[in-house]
């Protein structure tokens, strides 16, 4: 019973986060999804490069705050108002969600910091498929947008659902009419594809590599503005090498809680702006395959209200919002 | 077999002194940590995994097996001393487990649930090493049509647990299907019966609704009768399982594995509809019925194995396509990253080393835990000689801490507290509890099922007899109907087994 106690005790305490005084450097970071997911990944990895090479004095303690892809996150930020020890990390698919959950603040409302990466998605399909190319899908969607069975790893208003849902804008096929089944993440969606039950699916590449490398899947286009640069995805087109005209990258960026001081709020932007310099970030680049896009406060801002703008348009084009 | 070869030869390599005492800490560390009320397998191996780092690669498996293995073993041991379950998959365990405890048979019940633990785990691991690849083909051809069967399948036998009172219990059920309700809706993205708060909208935590329902319920029912009942005193069993508790685990035990294993390879199978089919078919087959619900020891044996065996099934789609289905294996596969293996298809074939090295360590870490657990269980039995009072505020302690540490949100507490009250209300109007839970883990993956079978299809209803399995298990469904309807006929109103109805316990308690 005693070792008992002590290992509760140090759970506690070990819970307990940080006191803080004012004079205090140390920072809190917030991921709004679970460990191992995409956000978790960025913040910990930009968390991991800011502590090693001591770009500020004190230390910085990571907490994920699940719940309703990443609102109840935005939620408690935004309670957090004037407290600027504390930063988050938000991504395209918490835009989804505010709306989704028509929450009453949107990631404008709070202090943009700074845009760290971009993500590409891929279009997937099992090995046997008859799709050889993107121009094999969308012909199929031309001819009857119901008739192709499309999956992806996030609910409705996230980046998996929004990216076959601008895709299919873009190459003039209407998005309400495509017959999309959600899956809770890529693991499902992976076996739904190999199981054939689904025939294409849209998704982000990294948990697919396995697959991908040994041929199990193909992937028949990437969505960001150039190529993917790893072994077994370089030479994969984008959707412009193939003549569609849609650049569509999942991004992960930085928020602070809203009311901060602008000193405060530049000296945030420094840290994230030395920690983009270092050597280090570039291997977490590299090793993770994201894209290097950063831009910081009010271009950040700028480029969030556009996100909003565009997300909000798809979810009420196929008539979620 | 050549694969045994290189299993023996992978076993070979990791004995030595130095490993097993790696494997020791893990399995004591995964123990203390796991017994914590609302910490699964899944957290423990999380919190603990820090603690592998720096160690060689074999170390470190063997010392991770022995973590993950004494995380679910710890997991077991609250279902059963506290009704505290520290994971859906130990759901089951407490029904019989703690009944078993109560009665002085708490060393029985931890002796039973560790040794089908270890022979769930030996031969699922032993199955893995010989069929994982050929097993994944076959798994993922397994889609949601025949889930549903299954699912259905279930649902017909929780019929056998709605207890005396077919209202109550159907009452009950059906509370359990709304609370399965409750969040986010997949396929549309609204949230349900969440009242606008967003803490609601990712569905319920089980383990939340457990603990509740089971310990603050039974604490609250108990505080509440203090004055009128002298308390119960525990009588204090004896330490060893008997002659005649051996006769009946061993058979549980074989059939709790060869239910839980298959449920464990195919993706999003997950323990939970194992370890309920495993429970009800032990209370089926069951020579005196009666005593389910009042410490059967063979609802113990049986759910714990399907439970392990599940487990170790899960690494069927983990390592053959790098597909983790339960938070457990998702947690696993970034430890499994960080020590350099990627899994997937070509894991089998071209890091084998390390796939032989990592099985073999899980059939090491699951002898530790035996060896280690199995004399430790009647000093565990004794943390019931603690005075209920005290008993009872420790159970409620714990229990706080651990809805609290999951997410750091006192709302959980406030959860845990109403689920508690709800516990209370039904043991005072005898509403039977199983049914609630049953509902709470069946309802949603049944409804995620079907919403996925019917959007592939488009809405045709056809396609939920679109698989082989499907038809399977429908015809075998149809065949127990039938063959019950005209058992029915041939014999005289049978005998209704009676049931975990919480009115039971009252009665023995005025």
């Amino acid at each position: 019973m005693k070792a008992l106690t002590i290992v509760a005790l140090a759970l506690a305490l070990s819970a307990c986060g940080v006191t803080r005084g004012d004079d205090s450097q140390d920072i809190a970071m917030w991921i709004p999804n679970s460990p191992g997911g995409g956000y978790d990944q960025t913040g910990r990895a930009a968390v991991g490069v800011i502590e090693g090479e001591q770009i500020i004095d004190g230390t910085m303690e990571v907490t994920n705050i699940l719940g309703a892809g990443g609102s109840v996150a935005l939620t408690r930020l935004m309670g957090e108002e004037g407290n600027d020890h504390l930063l988050m990390t938000v991504g395209l698919g918490v835009v989804g969600s505010a709306y989704s959950f028509a929450l009453d603040y949107k990631l404008t409302d709070a202090t943009p910091i700074a845009q760290l990466i971009e993500d590409q998605e891929g279009v997937l399909v099992p090995a046997d498929s008859p799709f050889k190319t993107i121009d094999d899908l969308v012909a199929a969607w031309e001819d009857d947008p119901g008739g192709v069975v499309i999956g992806g790893g996030s609910s409705p208003g996230g980046p998996d659902h929004l990216f076959p849902m601008q895709l299919a804008e873009a190459v003039g096929v209407e998005p309400s009419e495509l017959r999309y089944v959600p899956y809770d993440g890529g693991g499902p969606l992976t076996t739904a594809l190999l199981g054939n039950k689904i025939q294409v699916g849209f998704s982000g590449l990294g948990e697919f590599e396995g697959q991908i490398a040994a041929g199990e899947l193909r992937v028949l286009a990437v969505s960001g503005e150039e190529r993917l640069t790893g072994e077994s995805v370089k030479d994969i087109p984008t959707l412009t090498e193939s003549g569609i005209d849609l650049v569509f990258t999942n991004w992960r960026g930085i928020l602070a809680p809203p009311g901060i001081s602008d000193e405060r709020r530049d000296e945030l932007i420094a840290y994230v702006e030395e920690m983009h310099g270092t050597p280090e970030w570039e291997a977490a680049l590299e090793k993770n395959g994201w894209i290097d896009e950063f831009k910081t406060g009010d271009e950040f801002g700028d480029f969030l209200e556009d996100q909003d703008a565009r997300v909000a348009s798809t979810l009420e084009e196929v008539g979620l919002l | 077999m050549g694969d045994l070869d290189l299993l023996w030869g992978g076993l070979q390599a990791a004995v030595t002194p130095e490993n097993l005492m790696y494997a020791a800490i893990g399995v004591l560390l995964g123990t203390f940590v796991g017994v914590l009320p609302g910490i699964g397998p899944a957290m423990a191996v999380a919190l603990l995994l820090p603690v592998t780092f720096g160690l060689e690669p074999t170390s470190a498996f063997i010392m991770f097996a022995g973590i993950y293995y004494g995380g679910m073993y710890g997991g077991s041991t609250t279902s059963i001393l506290l009704n505290t379950p520290g994971e859906s998959a130990s759901v089951m365990t407490a029904l019989e487990g703690n009944k078993m405890a109560k009665a002085g048979r708490a060393a029985q019940a931890l002796a039973t649930a560790a040794i089908g633990s270890f022979i769930a785990g030996t031969i699922g691991t032993l199955l893995v090493a010989l069929f994982a690849p050929m097993l994944a083909d076959v798994a993922v051809d397994i889609g949601a049509p025949s889930y549903v069967a299954i699912i259905v399948l279930a649902l017909v036998m929780t019929s056998t647990v709605l207890g005396s009172s077919r209202l109550r219990g159907l009452v009950a059920l059906f509370l359990g299907l709304s609370i399965g309700l409750v969040g986010l809706d997949l396929n549309t993205g609204q949230p349900r019966l969440s009242f606008g708060v967003p803490q609601l909208v990712d569905r319920l935590d089980i383990v939340v609704v457990a603990v509740g329902i089971f310990a603050l319920g039974e604490a609250m029912w108990v505080a509440a009768h203090l004055r009128r009942n002298p308390l119960q005193i525990i009588p204090v069993g004896r330490p060893w399982m008997g002659r005649e508790d051996w006769r009946r685990s061993w058979k549980p035990w074989l059939r709790g594995t060869a239910v839980g294993f298959p449920f464990g390879a195919i993706p999003a199978g997950g323990a939970e509809i194992p370890t309920f089919l495993s429970y009800v078919t032990e209370r089926k087959l069951a020579r005196d019925q009666g005593e389910f619900g009042k410490g059967a020891i063979e609802g113990v044996a049986g759910p714990e194995a399907a439970n392990n065996a599940s487990a170790a099934g899960m690494f069927v789609p983990l390592l053959a396509l790098g597909v983790p289905v339960t938070a457990t294996a998702s947690v696993m596969l970034a430890a499994l990253e960080g020590y350099g293996i990627q899994p997937g298809p070509q894991l089998m074939t071209e890091q084998s080393d390390l796939v032989w090295t990592l099985l073999a360590s899980l059939l090491i870490g699951n002898t530790l835990l035996l060896v280690l657990n199995l004399p430790l269980a009647p000093l565990w039995a004794k943390l019931l000689q603690i005075p209920r009072p005290q008993l009872y505020a420790g159970i409620l302690f714990f229990a706080c801490l651990g809805a609290y540490s999951v997410n750091l949100d006192p709302f959980d507490i406030a959860l845990l507290l109403a689920f508690g009250l709800l516990g209370l209300a039904m043991r005072r109007f005898g509403l039977p509890v199983l049914p609630l839970i049953l509902g709470v883990i069946l309802g949603p993956i049944l409804e995620t099922k079907l919403r996925e079978a019917l959007a592939i299809s488009d809405g045709a209803y056809s396609s939920l007899l679109g698989e082989p399995l499907a038809v399977v298990v429908y015809v075998i469904l149809a065949l127990a109907l039938v063959l019950r309807l005209v058992l029915a006929r041939v014999r005289p109103a049978g005998f209704e087994p009676d049931d975990i109805d919480v009115r039971d316990e009252e009665k023995v308690n005025r």
